[in-house]
């Protein structure tokens, strides 16, 4: 079974994405993948594809588009945005069982900033370098190397019968809290009163906020001996101060090297938090130390393996933990050793 | 004159899922040779939870999954291979990149000529008669830095960047040169030329990336109609630069 999805508007910016493209940053690309990690291994776990299954990452407002193929079946995972199948409202972080010619539309976020939209078996697109990563700046990976345009046919790889689940309410990642940073590479850069401020004022994330960083507002802070280094690497979650003292947070696809000094960095935990926050919104950074920073990894992963334990069927009844149902979210690795 | 033993490098945490290895604070030919050699070094140990590493002017930023790899222990590699031999481990490849300099292949040409009180020609052949270091690529993909550029024309970047700047562009920036992708990239360099030589291409399966950080490059002015041809012999898909040592 295979087919399309035909895109009949995009929704603000649309793009297919994976975990990322690595291996490349010393050639000038920016590994770039989904922003919310949690919400792409969600959606792909609620229709038992593979967590690192290619999914549409949606921004702000969503697309419309129609299935042109026989049945297939959809989930969408991350921020809150209404979503209709054929004019009836649906769930998010719930399965649904499309069939040909359902029209799906997902509207405005009514909060946070963005989901990630996930097709059964995932998309028949070929790789760039290895990924599926749309990188738009440079015209790399995903859908011809670029977000989602109007009258796009996203063909499907297909995928035989398989689970329709759902995660309750109570089981969902929130978004709320604080940032957490770890400081430096280069803390040294700035004055106490600048770290100061960093720490303990309200930022305000800014229109200027994309894939490939996210431009803050609020009390400029204060460099201690210039704002120019000699460009080096620049990492997702890398906090760059520049001359006029706002923080700018690097992310997924941005430029690989910087000459500006990157007062702090977003702890990785935090990174698919982060993507959730809006332009207008506030944001306070907290400061870890990389121990702690290290802590929270562990915690976030076992985070998101519970999370993955309180997946139901989405008919409702608890899901049947055997060993095949298992098999089919792909949660456990190793079981396929009797094909080797 | 002998080289002085280098410092051994400051280790600069940079999140739970970064480690930068810096070595030095400014540009220049040895600190920037001894951190390709170190990367290469690292890269030949494929560590296990080692993401990435990216080699820059003056520092190494090493990516990875503190959760794999512990950070105590990714330090711990980088000290031992401390210092890297000075020769660096593998040979860089040397590359000659043809040029069509001026006219509406480089509009800065003329403006750089006379901030230094030269004609574009003299221009050119100091621009196509040094011999270049890829220091790093970075900030769009396949962007190669470069040093080596002489004094004589050495020049501040232009107070007003260019949003968008031709495909392949040569260029210049303080003390540097540069080759631009085949992209429109938002530069604030003068651009001198433009060559047909495509730095990134994806469709050169093996190698969709020419330049790499070590490499050497030289630059060959060309007249308009042999760029014009070059131009449709790399459209097609043939290779238009010259690797000069045997690969």
């Amino acid at each position: 079974m295979s087919g399309h999805l035909v895109f009949e508007r995009p929704g603000l910016f649309s793009s297919l994405q994976d975990f990322g493209r690595f291996g490349y940053q010393r050639f000038g690309i920016s590994a770039s993948g989904a922003m919310d990690t949690v919400a792409m291994r969600a959606a792909n776990a609620l229709i038992g594809n593979a967590p690192e299954t290619a999914v549409v990452e949606i921004t702000l407002v969503g697309p419309a588009f129609t299935v042109a193929a026989e049945r297939c079946r959809i989930a969408l995972a991350g921020a809150d945005f209404p979503l209709s199948v054929n004019g009836r409202p649906a769930e998010g972080w719930r399965a649904h069982a499309l069939a040909a010619g359902d029209r799906v539309e997902i509207g405005g976020a009514r909060a946070g900033m963005r989901a990630c939209l996930a097709v059964a078996g995932g998309f028949a697109v070929a790789p760039t370098l290895g990924s599926l990563s749309t990188h738009s700046r440079s015209g790399i990976g995903g859908f011809q190397g670029r977000a989602l345009q109007s009258g796009d046919r996203l063909p499907l790889a297909g995928a035989p019968p398989g689970p329709l689940l759902a995660l309750a309410a109570e089981h969902q990642p929130r978004h709320d809290g604080p940032i957490r940073v770890v400081l430096g590479p280069q803390d040294d850069f700035f004055t106490a009163a600048g770290i100061a401020s960093f720490l303990s004022a309200d930022y305000r994330m800014t229109d200027r906020t994309d894939r490939m960083g996210a431009q803050l507002d609020g009390p400029p802070i204060e460099h201690a001996k210039g704002f120019n280094i000699v460009s080096d690497g620049i990492m997702n979650g890398s906090i760059q101060v520049p001359g006029n003292g706002r923080p700018l947070i690097l992310l997924a696809d941005r430029q690989t090297t910087g000459g500006y000094p990157k007062i702090a960095t977003v702890i990785a935990a935090d990174l698919p938090r982060l993507a959730q926050r809006r332009p207008g919104e506030a944001i306070r950074f907290e400061r870890v130390t990389v121990d702690e920073a290290e802590a929270a990894a562990r915690a976030h992963r076992a985070a998101i393996a519970a999370m993955l334990q309180d997946l139901r069927d989405a008919a409702g009844t608890a899901m049947d933990l055997t060993a095949e149902r298992l098999l089919a979210l792909n949660v456990v690795g190793g079981v396929c050793s009797a094909f080797d | 004159m002998q080289d002085e033993p280098p410092d051994p490098p400051r280790l600069l945490d940079a999140g739970d899922g970064g480690l930068v290895v810096e070595l030095g604070s400014t540009i220049g030919e040895a600190i920037n040779r001894r951190v390709i050699a170190l990367g290469e070094a690292l890269d030949a140990q494929a560590l296990p939870g080692v993401r990435e590493i990216v080699p820059t002017y003056r520092s190494l930023l090493i990516l990875f999954d503190p959760l794999e790899m512990p950070r105590a222990r990714l330090r711990q590699h980088v000290l031992a291979l401390w210092p890297p031999p000075a020769a660096g481990g593998r040979r860089h490849a040397r590359w000659r990149v043809p040029v069509l300099y001026g006219g509406e292949h480089g509009v800065d040409l003329e403006d750089v000529a006379r901030q230094h009180a030269l004609t574009p020609e003299a221009v050119v052949a100091l621009h196509a008669g040094a011999e270049y270091r890829v220091y790093m690529i970075g900030f769009a993909p396949g962007f190669a830095y470069l040093g080596g550029l002489p004094a004589a024309i050495h020049t501040s970047r232009r107070t007003d960047p260019r949003a968008r700047t031709p495909p392949r562009s040569i260029s210049i920036g303080g003390q540097q040169s540069a080759v631009s992708p085949p992209l429109e990239i938002p530069s604030g360099w003068h651009l001198l030329g433009q060559t047909p030589v495509r730095s990134y291409d994806p469709r050169r399966a093996d190698r969709p990336f020419l330049f790499e950080a070590g490499d050497t490059i030289r630059f060959s002015p060309i007249a308009a109609d042999a760029y014009r041809e070059l131009c449709a012999a790399a459209e097609a898909g043939v290779e238009v630069v010259v690797r000069e040592d045997a690969p």
